[in-house]
């Protein structure tokens, strides 16, 4: 079943004014349970505006949204304990932290479900354990840590709320190669742990190719297309021509291809990369010259 | 949403009152505003009302923008009326109830208020319309530079304003954002008790102080990677200069104030 489903959704900036500005237009799409979607899209490309709505925190200014069967904007006193079943981490989410430990600033989210002491903290001890902080970092305050750890705990803050579905908007920018890796790694750790519905924004083809299952690419407010990894990079043309950069690795194998090597398949992860020319060095001569 | 309130309430346009210099724009509006006040008749009254109209219809702002600067000042146009109606005592009694007395007199200064506030605030809000704030700041600090003989800080004064204005929106952003984010981690900011909501307060509050401090820390490091030390021999981008459309201005409020003058003398009304 749809996780979320929109319905004709657009959203409009500043209606009415010389500013107006239509951010989302006419967005329908079903994002499924279990799935580990990846937007990606320009600036400004509305992936963001798009996201926030999955939460309740725009109301679209047309067209409906469904979480997880029910109408978000049915009924107002229903939105809070929808809005729990959507977790969204925001681009540089350490911004948010306020607590004085990490302790309670994880504890936070669970805290405004209304749940036990006891079952909050099962949560944060568990979720602390997903992103890799030691118990004594949860006793520091947030203010302390480096900038990756304070990221982990702001995303562990959401993690703890235990949503169908996990949203993180752009969850590694400004980080080092390392701090990516790291946080991706959770993230898809999170993912296979929980077998939850992940959507996870990103600038970089290359991460959202390896790691995910399902890619939306939004383009100028619209949904480009919403399709796995294959059939999305197998319009590499056209998603070079909206200006969106494919997988360095599937470049390379679209240069081979115009140059008569055709293995016959899309490339977009390095790893399948090597298989597939491994495959063809070691089984003989059958490429077309 | 925190975003749609306008500061500044810039409306970017090229018409020739977007065009003028600030400070003309400046020195302008006070004169209309003294005229608003000097004119003691209705025809007096009339020409500002006049040129009130002329100056907005040449901006080309929207004329239902003129409705919207006054909604904030609805209570404020009722309460002034009133209190003239009631509590102006002298001229001919027109109705009289118990204590209550309203005079012809009462009548008049009520209906001349409010047209001097209404044009007032219209008048006033055309300069913040087709002017930026930044705009603003930089004529006033060009219009106040004779006090610096007299060791006012003008320029560090206007620096801060500029800065202040500078960061409204990117604060206003940013408060935005933490609350969106709280609230995606079910902060309630809308439900219970005066204290509960002010508590509520604390995780937008404090990331908030956090980033602006952080945020006055890297501006003061660029402006001083920029060498930046006070207004002393600093130049401009942007010169102001006053041209043909400044002149023209000028002219027409001078025609419109020698206007209200002769009325004055002439008409008693």
């Amino acid at each position: 079943m749809a996780v979320i489903r929109t319905e004709n959704l657009s959203y409009v900036y500043g209606e009415g004014t010389p500013f107006r500005k239509v951010a989302v237009d006419d967005v329908s799409i079903e994002i499924d349970e279990g799935e580990l979607v990846g937007v990606i899209g320009h600036t400004g490309s509305g992936k963001s505006t798009l996201i926030q709505h999955f939460n309740g925190l725009l109301k679209p200014s047309s067209g409906k949204l469904f979480i997880d069967g029910e109408e978000l904007w049915a009924d107002k006193s229903r939105l809070r304990p929808i809005r729990f079943k959507v977790g969204l981490v925001f681009q540089y989410p350490e911004y948010q932290l306020f607590e004085e430990t990490c302790y309670k600033d994880i504890a936070f989210g669970p805290k405004n479900m209304g749940l036990s002491d006891a079952d909050i903290d099962r949560r944060v001890k568990e979720t602390a354990r997903l992103v890799g902080l030691s118990p004594e970092i949860l006793d520091k305050s947030p203010f302390e840590l480096s900038g990756g750890q304070k990221r982990r705990v702001a995303i562990a803050g959401v993690m703890a709320m235990e949503p169908k579905a996990l949203i993180l908007d752009e969850p590694t920018s400004g980080l080092d190669p390392k701090g990516r890796e790291q946080i991706l790694g959770l993230i898809r750790e999170y993912h296979q742990e929980k077998k939850n519905t992940v959507m996870l924004v990103s600038h970089s083809m290359e991460d959202v190719a390896k790691h995910c299952s399902k890619i939306l690419v939004m383009n100028s407010a619209k949904v480009f297309c919403y399709d796995t990894p294959v059939n999305v990079f197998h319009r590499s043309r056209e998603l070079e021509e909206m200006g969106l950069s494919v997988p360095q690795i599937t470049r390379v194998f679209n240069r081979l291809k115009a140059m008569g090597y055709d293995f016959g398949e899309d490339v977009y992860t390095v790893d399948f990369g090597r298989k597939l020319l491994l495959r063809e060095l070691s089984g003989g001569k059958k490429m077309s010259e | 949403m925190l975003k749609d309130i306008t500061i500044g309430q810039y409306f970017p346009g090229n018409s020739p009152v977007h065009r003028m210099d600030p400070r003309v724009k400046l020195v302008l509006t006070m004169a209309f505003i003294v005229m608003l006040f000097m004119s003691s008749s209705f025809y007096g009254l009339l020409v500002g009302i006049l040129y009130t109209l002329t100056a907005f219809a040449v901006s080309g702002i929207p004329f239902k923008m003129m409705y919207k600067s006054l909604k904030p000042i609805v209570p404020i146009i009722i309460f002034t009326a009133l209190l003239n109606l009631l509590f102006v005592r002298t001229g001919d009694v027109l109705w009289q109830f118990k204590f209550i007395k309203i005079t012809e007199q009462g009548v008049h200064t009520a209906v001349f208020m409010v047209v001097r506030i209404v044009c007032l605030i219209i008048g006033t809000s055309l300069l913040t319309y087709t002017a930026s704030p930044i705009e603003l700041t930089d004529a006033i600090e060009r219009l106040l530079s004779p006090l610096k003989k007299i060791r006012v800080p003008v320029h560090e004064l206007a620096m801060m304003m500029t800065i202040a204005l500078r960061f409204i929106p990117t604060l206003i952003e940013e408060t935005d954002k933490i609350m969106s984010a709280q609230k995606a981690r079910g902060a309630d900011m809308e439900s219970g008790s005066v204290i509960q909501r002010a508590k509520a307060l604390i995780p937008i509050l404090i990331p908030l102080f956090v980033s602006s401090f952080r945020r006055a820390e890297e501006l003061a490091l660029a402006m001083e990677c920029r060498c930046y030390h006070g207004g002393e021999g600093r130049t401009r981008m942007k010169q102001m200069k006053t041209g043909s459309v400044d002149y023209a201005a000028i002219a027409v409020t001078a025609a419109f104030i020698g206007a209200v003058i002769l009325i004055n003398i002439f008409v008693k009304g």
